[in-house]
C-alpha cells in the first residue's frame, strides 16, 4: 500500500513532505474496568470508582474483563484488521503516582489486533487509505490533582485501570488534512461500533502524533512525538507548526532530535517535553499474573455477524439507494446519529428513492445548518425526524412550496406542533386552484400592459409576473401553475 | 495441657469431634505455648482474642454437628497472607502497620472450614530468603539444636515462622508459600511436612506477591496426613486468580495409606552433587529403600538441565519481584519517607522500607529486564525454564510416577552463619527445590532422618502436575518408615 500524497510544504530549499503516524488512545465503552469490577463512570467524586486491584493493594490480581476484549475485537473488525486469536499482556514498568501498580498492563509484542486499514475522505472527493499497524488493550492511569493543597499533590484513581485501546497507524499520513480526516474517520467508526464514545473533551479519545519531514521520495527524517492531543483542530495546527519547525531547523543546518513534545493551543506551537535520553526504559515483560489472551475463531465470527453497518457501507448504500451525492452521503454518515435521523425521516416518506435527495437537502442544509448555528447536537433537535418528514412530504405532495416549507420549519423549530395541522391552521396551503390563480394573473396582466409588451418581446421577463403573482398570493400559489398560466395568457 | 498441643491435627480433630476437649481448650493450650516460646520469634503478631472468639464459634458449631473439616483447629498464618482487619506486613518495614480490608482466598477457605487463627507468622521479607533472617521482625529460632550445642539455628525460609511454630507445637498447622523452596526447605530443617502444590492448585489472591509465576501456597504440618487435610481446604479454583486452575479438589487424605506398589520412582542422577555430604547421600538411599520395600520400582532418570535451574531462577524470580514490589512506593499505604520531590519520596521510602536482600533482588530484577539485557537474561532464563519443564515431562512420559531427591543439601545452620559475604551461599539452599517451581510441579518435603549432630533432614518427592495424591501416598510411606521427629524443648 502506498500513501496518498499530501500537501507539500515550501521551504527555502524546495518542497518538503510531511510523514505522520498516529497512536490513538480510545477509551473502551464498558461498564467496568479492564481488570477490575470498578465502575468506569465519568465524573464521580475522586476515588469513588476504585477497587482493591485499581489501588494496587498487596496481593491483588487482575482479571480480564471479557466485554473489553469483545470491544477490542469489534473495533479490529471495523478496521478491517487481522484479529489475533492469541495475544499477551505485558507489564510496562515505570514509577508515577498516578500508576498505583508501578506498571501499566499493556500489550507489547503480541497485540490482540494486527494490521488493518481505514479509508478517509478528503476535500474534492479524494480519498486516502491509512494503514493500521496494530490495536492493543491497556490500562489507563489515574489523575493527579495539583490544585487541592499548597504543598501536596493528590491523586484520583477513578480512571486507574479503565480500558484503553491504543490504535497505532502506519506512517501513511502525509499532511494535516489527512491526519484530521483520519482521526475523524476513526472516531466515526468507533462510535458506530459503540466501542468508544469518542468524546475528545472528556479525554475518551486522545492522539499522540509522530511527525517527521523529508524531501519528497527521500529517506525518512527523525520524528518527534506530540503527546496527548485531544482536539482534531489542534492536531491539524500542531502538525503544521511542527513540520515547519523541523523544516526550519534542517534548512538552517541543524538536526532534529528525537523527542516528545507538547502542543500549546494558546500559542499554537509545540514545545519540548523530554528528549530521547530522558525516555524511560519500561522493562516490558509478560505479566505473570495473566494467562495469554486466547479465544476461538467462532468467538470472532459471532462478533462479526453482529457488527452494525459501518460508515463506508452506509455511505455506499445512501449513494446507491437514494441517489445522494458522495459529499451529501459523507456528511450524513459521519455521525451515526445523523445517519439514523436521516433514515428515520426517510422511513416516514412514501417514496424514499424519489425523496431521498430532497430529504438529504433538508437534513443537511436546514436542520444541520440550524443546529450548528445554535450549537446543538442532533439529539437535542427541536424538530423531530417525524416532523421533518411531514414537512418534506408536504412539499412532495405539492401542498406547500419550498419557500413556505422553510417558514413552516421555522414555526416547528420555535413553537413545535404537527406540520400538517399547522399548514391548515395558518392557511399556508399552496393554492393550486387554477380559477383562483387565474383571477390574480388576469388582474396583474390587466394592470401592467407595458410589462406585457416587454415580456412578449423578451420571454424571460415572465419572471417578473411570476413574482407579482406569488407576492399577491402570499407565496401560496403553486409556482408551476402560475408559470404555465402566465405563459399561455401572454402567448409566449 | 501440653498434651493437647502435642497431638497431630488429625488426632485433635478426633478429640474435638468426640468432645474430649473443646476448641477453646485446644486454642488456649496453643496460645499458652506461643507465649512460652516467644524467644523463637515465630509469631510476629498474636491474635489471642480473635482466636478464642473463633474457637468458641467452632465449639458452638461442633456442638450442633455443623463443624467443618477444620472445625476448631488452631492454625498459624504466614504474614504474607492478607487477613482482614489484622496487620499484614510480609515482614517488611515498607508495609509498616498495613491492615488489609480483605481476606486472602486461602485463609478465607480455612475459616470457612472452621479453623481458628492464632496469629501471623514470621517469614523472610517478602518471602525472599532461605533462613528467615531477612525479616524486619528479626530471625526465627529453630526449635531444633545440634546435640550438645546452645547455638540457635535458623528454621530455613522463607516460611521459617510457619515451620518453627509447627515443629515447636505452637500451632497445629500453618499456611506457607513457596517460590523456590520456601515451604520444603524449612519443613526439612524442622522435621515437619511441607507441600508445595502444583502451580495453579491454590489461589494466590490476597497473598503478597514475590514472583507471580513461581509463587504457590501450601501447608506446613506435623504429619503427611495433616498436610493432606490442610491442603484440601486451601486448594481450589478462584475466579479472582486467573492462574488458578478449575479442577476438582480431591480428598487428599484418602491418599494416605494408599498402596504405592508398582509405582515407578525416578532417582535423578543430576541431583548427586559433587561434595554432597555423605549423610544426605545415605538419607536418599534410605528413602529409596523404604519406597522399594513398599513395592515401588526405582528407576534412574535424567533431568539434564538441572544445573541451569538455580541461575535461571535467580533471573526470573527477581525480574518478577522488581515489578511486583513497585507498588510499595509510599504513595497510598505503608511506610512513607517524605522527600522534596516525588522522586525523592520514592527513593527515601524504598531505601528505608526495603531490607538489603529485597533491595538486591529488586536491583537484579531491574537489571535483567532492562533494554539491551532482556534477551540475554530474562528471555534466556525463560527458555531454560521451558527446557527444565520438558526434562520433567519426558521423565513422566516414560511412566515415572514421582521423583525422589534430597530436600536440602544440608541440615539447618546457625543464625548469621551463611550468606554474610556471598549471597550465593544462601541461594544454594534451594538447589533441589527451585526446579520444581520452575516447572510448576508439586513437591513435598517429608522428614526422613537426622544428621550426625541430631538435626533433622528431609526428602523431597516431586510429582506429576496435579498429582499431589501420589505425593501424599509416598510421603506417608517414608513417614511410617522413618518415624516422626520432635525437638527437645529448650525454650
Amino acid at each position: 500500500m502506498t500513501a496518498t500524497s499530501g500537501k507539500l510544504i515550501k521551504g527555502a530549499t524546495g518542497d518538503w513532505e510531511v510523514v505522520i503516524g498516529m497512536e490513538i488512545h480510545a477509551q473502551v465503552t464498558s461498564k467496568s474496568k479492564l481488570f477490575s469490577g470498578a465502575s468506569t463512570a465519568f465524573g464521580g467524586d475522586p476515588n469513588t470508582h476504585v477497587s482493591l486491584v485499581d489501588a494496587a493493594m498487596p496481593g491483588m490480581l487482575p482479571v480480564i474483563n471479557e466485554e473489553c476484549v469483545r470491544q477490542a475485537v469489534r473495533t479490529g473488525l471495523g478496521l478491517n484488521a487481522k484479529i489475533n486469536l492469541r495475544s499477551v499482556f505485558d507489564r510496562k514498568n515505570y514509577f508515577y503516582p498516578d500508576l498505583p501498580q508501578g506498571y501499566q498492563i499493556s500489550q507489547y509484542k503480541s497485540p490482540v489486533v494486527g494490521e488493518g486499514e481505514v479509508t478517509v475522505e478528503l476535500e474534492g472527493g479524494r480519498t486516502a487509505t491509512i494503514g493500521i499497524e496494530r490495536l492493543h488493550l491497556e490500562q489507563d492511569a489515574g489523575k493527579l490533582l495539583h490544585d487541592q493543597s499548597p504543598s501536596m499533590s493528590f491523586v484520583d484513581l477513578n480512571r486507574s485501570g479503565v480500558a484503553l485501546m491504543e490504535i497505532v497507524s502506519k506512517p501513511d499520513i502525509r499532511d494535516a488534512e489527512q491526519a484530521k480526516a483520519y482521526v475523524t474517520k476513526l472516531r466515526s467508526i468507533l462510535r458506530y461500533l459503540g466501542t468508544c464514545d469518542g468524546d475528545m473533551e472528556k479525554g475518551s479519545l486522545r492522539a499522540d502524533v509522530n511527525v517527521s519531514v523529508r524531501k519528497p521520495g527521500g529517506p525518512l527524517g527523525t520524528r518527534c512525538e506530540i503527546k496527548n492531543m485531544n482536539s482534531i483542530n489542534f492536531i491539524g495546527q500542531a502538525i503544521e507548526h511542527e513540520a515547519r519547525r523541523q523544516i526550519e531547523i534542517i534548512e538552517d543546518g541543524g538536526v532534529i532530535e528525537q523527542e516528545t513534545r507538547l502542543f500549546d493551543p494558546n500559542k499554537g506551537e509545540t514545545r519540548s517535553m523530554r528528549s530521547k535520553e530522558e525516555a524511560h526504559d519500561y522493562r516490558y515483560f509478560p505479566d505473570p499474573d495473566l494467562l495469554p489472551l486466547e479465544f476461538s475463531q467462532s468467538f470472532v465470527d459471532e462478533l462479526k455477524a453482529h457488527l452494525p453497518e459501518l460508515p463506508d457501507q452506509k455511505r455506499a448504500r445512501f449513494i446507491a439507494d437514494f441517489g445522494l451525492s458522495a459529499y451529501d452521503a459523507s456528511v450524513l454518515v459521519a455521525e451515526r446519529e445523523s445517519a439514523a435521523f436521516y433514515e428515520t425521516v426517510l422511513s416516514e416518506l412514501a417514496d424514499r428513492a424519489r425523496d431521498g435527495k430532497l430529504a438529504a437537502n433538508w437534513v443537511i442544509n436546514e436542520l444541520f445548518g440550524r443546529l450548528n448555528k445554535e450549537g446543538r447536537d442532533i439529539a437535542s433537535s427541536p424538530v423531530s425526524a417525524g416532523q421533518l418528514a411531514d414537512i418534506i412530504a408536504l412539499i412532495g405532495e405539492g401542498t406547500i412550496s419550498g419557500k413556505i416549507a422553510k417558514d413552516l420549519f421555522e414555526i416547528v423549530w420555535t413553537e413545535g406542533g404537527d406540520p400538517r395541522a399547522l399548514v391548515e391552521q395558518r392557511g399556508m396551503k399552496q393554492v393550486t386552484d387554477l380559477g383562483a390563480i387565474e383571477k390574480v394573473v388576469d388582474e396583474i396582466i390587466a394592470a401592467n400592459p407595458d410589462k406585457v409588451a416587454q415580456a412578449q418581446a423578451k420571454p424571460q421577463l415572465v419572471g417578473w409576473f411570476v413574482g407579482q403573482v406569488m407576492k399577491s398570493s402570499g407565496g401560496k400559489a403553486n409556482p408551476q401553475a402560475v408559470n404555465d398560466l402566465l405563459k399561455s395568457k401572454l402567448g409566449i | 495441657m501440653t498434651d493437647l498441643t502435642s497431638q497431630t491435627l488429625a488426632e485433635a480433630r478426633k478429640g474435638l469431634a468426640a468432645k474430649t476437649f473443646t476448641s477453646l481448650e485446644l486454642t488456649d493450650a496453643h496460645l499458652k505455648a506461643m507465649e512460652d516460646a516467644r524467644v523463637l520469634n515465630a509469631f510476629v503478631l498474636e491474635t489471642p482474642d480473635a482466636a478464642r472468639a473463633m474457637a468458641q464459634e467452632a465449639d458452638a458449631k461442633i456442638a450442633k454437628g455443623e463443624g467443618g473439616p477444620l472445625a476448631g483447629i488452631p492454625l498459624g498464618i504466614k504474614d504474607l497472607f492478607a487477613t482482614n482487619g489484622v496487620r499484614t506486613t510480609a515482614c517488611s518495614k515498607i508495609l509498616g502497620n498495613f491492615v488489609p480490608t480483605y481476606e486472602s482466598t486461602i485463609t478465607s477457605q480455612l475459616w470457612r472450614d472452621g479453623a481458628v487463627m492464632l496469629g501471623k507468622l514470621n517469614n523472610d521479607e517478602f518471602a525472599m530468603g532461605s533462613s528467615n533472617e531477612t525479616s524486619c521482625f528479626g530471625p526465627v529460632g529453630n526449635p531444633w539444636r545440634r546435640e550438645g550445642s546452645n547455638t540457635t539455628l535458623v528454621p530455613g525460609g522463607s516460611s521459617g515462622g510457619s515451620a518453627s511454630a509447627v515443629a515447636a507445637l505452637l500451632c497445629m498447622g500453618a499456611t506457607a508459600t513457596d517460590t523456590g523452596g520456601s515451604i520444603r526447605q524449612p519443613a526439612a530443617f524442622t522435621a515437619t511436612v511441607g507441600i508445595k502444590p502444583t502451580y495453579g492448585r491454590c489461589s494466590r489472591w490476597g497473598i503478597v506477591a514475590f514472583a507471580s509465576s513461581l509463587d504457590q501456597a501450601g501447608p506446613i504440618a506435623r504429619s503427611t496426613r495433616d498436610a493432606a487435610i490442610l491442603l484440601r481446604s486451601m486448594a481450589g479454583h478462584d475466579p479472582k486468580d486467573t492462574t488458578s486452575v478449575d479442577r476438582e479438589v480431591p480428598d487428599y487424605e484418602a491418599a494416605i495409606g494408599r498402596s504405592v506398589k508398582g509405582m515407578k520412582i525416578g532417582i535423578p542422577k543430576e541431583y548427586r552433587l559433587d561434595g554432597m555430604p555423605a549423610e544426605i547421600e545415605k538419607l536418599w538411599e534410605a528413602g529409596a529403600a523404604w519406597l522399594k520395600a513398599a513395592g515401588a520400582e526405582l528407576v534412574e532418570v535424567s533431568l539434564p538441565h538441572t544445573k541451569y535451574a538455580l541461575p535461571a531462577y535467580y533471573i526470573v524470580a527477581p525480574a518478577e519481584a522488581s515489578s511486583n514490589l513497585a507498588r510499595y512506593d509510599g504513595v497510598r499505604y505503608g511506610l512513607r519517607v517524605p522527600g522534596r520531590s516525588i522522586g525523592e519520596l520514592y527513593e527515601n521510602t524504598r531505601a528505608e522500607g526495603f531490607g538489603a536482600e529485597v533491595r538486591r533482588r529488586v536491583m537484579i530484577g531491574t537489571y535483567v529486564l532492562s533494554a539491551g539485557y532482556y534477551d540475554a537474561y530474562y528471555l534466556r532464563a525463560q527458555k531454560v525454564r521451558t527446557l527444565i519443564k520438558k526434562d520433567f515431562e519426558d521423565c513422566f512420559a516414560k511412566g515415572i510416577h514421582a521423583i525422589l531427591t534430597p530436600a536440602t543439601p544440608s541440615a539447618a545452620f546457625g543464625i548469621g552463619e551463611k550468606g554474610g559475604a556471598d549471597p550465593i551461599e544462601m541461594y544454594l539452599n534451594d538447589i533441589f527445590t527451585v526446579t520444581v517451581n520452575m516447572a510448576g510441579l508439586p513437591g513435598i518435603a517429608v522428614p526422613a532422618g537426622k544428621d550426625s549432630q541430631g538435626l533433622p533432614l528431609g526428602l523431597q518427592l516431586i510429582g506429576r502436575p496435579f498429582d499431589e495424591e501420589t505425593l501424599f501416598s509416598l510421603g506417608e510411606v517414608i513417614e511410617q518408615a522413618a518415624g516422626r521427629f520432635t525437638p527437645v524443648r529448650w525454650w
